[in-house]
């Protein structure tokens, strides 16, 4: 299990396609690999987005990830479990939020990939402004108003 | 006692601080925690956590605490 907070971008297919031999995972010991990638759009609420800053809580986040990223490793089964999430200033199309989980088969795999996925959003201690095209204005994103 | 407190996100825009330290001779909660801090109402959605936990508004807060206000969060 590896959970890492990255203030610079990442890849997140060569950070899957690497993890199994990084992790030490006995080859053929997995049959299924689910991967959750979030990209940052240039869109939001009808407004044009140029870049975000995203922010986060120092230690508590790192402590909620672990906490259920364990729950979860128990729960599904999991060979293993990868989460990588940026933090700083990111732009459109740049990787977000890297969840992969592997398992022996796929049920586990897709479950608890997104179970955690779903508790990162709802739980993660982490906040977004956004500065918009064609205005000096930044604004907080409301979690509330976005979509599934 | 003491107790170290941070503030995020548009909270911390809102308030005008970062955190601050606050020492107290009573026993405190974390809602007495946020009234030493500001005059302010708490808003509706606000949410703390006591020592990187969630906590709710009448948890009991110890010396050498680390307690943080902030919004809801947002990430993925």
């Amino acid at each position: 299990m590896h959970i890492k907070i990255c203030p610079e971008t990442f890849n997140p297919w060569s950070e899957v396609a690497d993890y199994p031999a990084r992790s030490k995972m006995k080859p053929g010991s997995y049959g299924a690999c689910s991967v959750f990638v979030g990209f940052m759009r240039d869109f939001n609420l009808g407004d044009k987005v140029r870049y975000m800053e995203l922010e986060h809580y120092h230690g508590m986040t790192e402590k909620l990830l672990t906490d259920y990223a364990e729950k979860v490793h128990q729960q599904y089964a999991l060979a293993e479990l990868l989460i990588m999430h940026r933090v700083g200033t990111i732009y459109p199309e740049d990787p977000i939020v890297l969840v992969a989980a592997w398992s022996a088969h796929r049920a586990e795999a897709f479950d608890g990939c997104r179970d955690m996925m779903e508790y990162l959003k709802a739980k993660a201690t982490f906040w977004k402004r956004e500065s918009l095209e064609h205005s000096e204005d930044q604004r907080w994103v409301d979690n509330r108003k976005a979509m599934p | 006692m003491t107790v170290s407190v941070k503030i995020f996100a548009s909270l911390r825009e809102d308030l005008g601080i970062d955190g601050a330290n606050i020492r107290s001779s009573d026993n405190m909660t974390t809602l007495d925690v946020w009234k030493r801090l500001t005059d302010k109402k708490p808003p509706d959605n606000l949410l703390c956590a006591v020592n990187h936990q969630y906590a709710g508004f009448d948890s009991a807060v110890r010396d050498g605490d680390e307690v943080a206000f902030f919004p809801p969060v947002n990430g993925g």
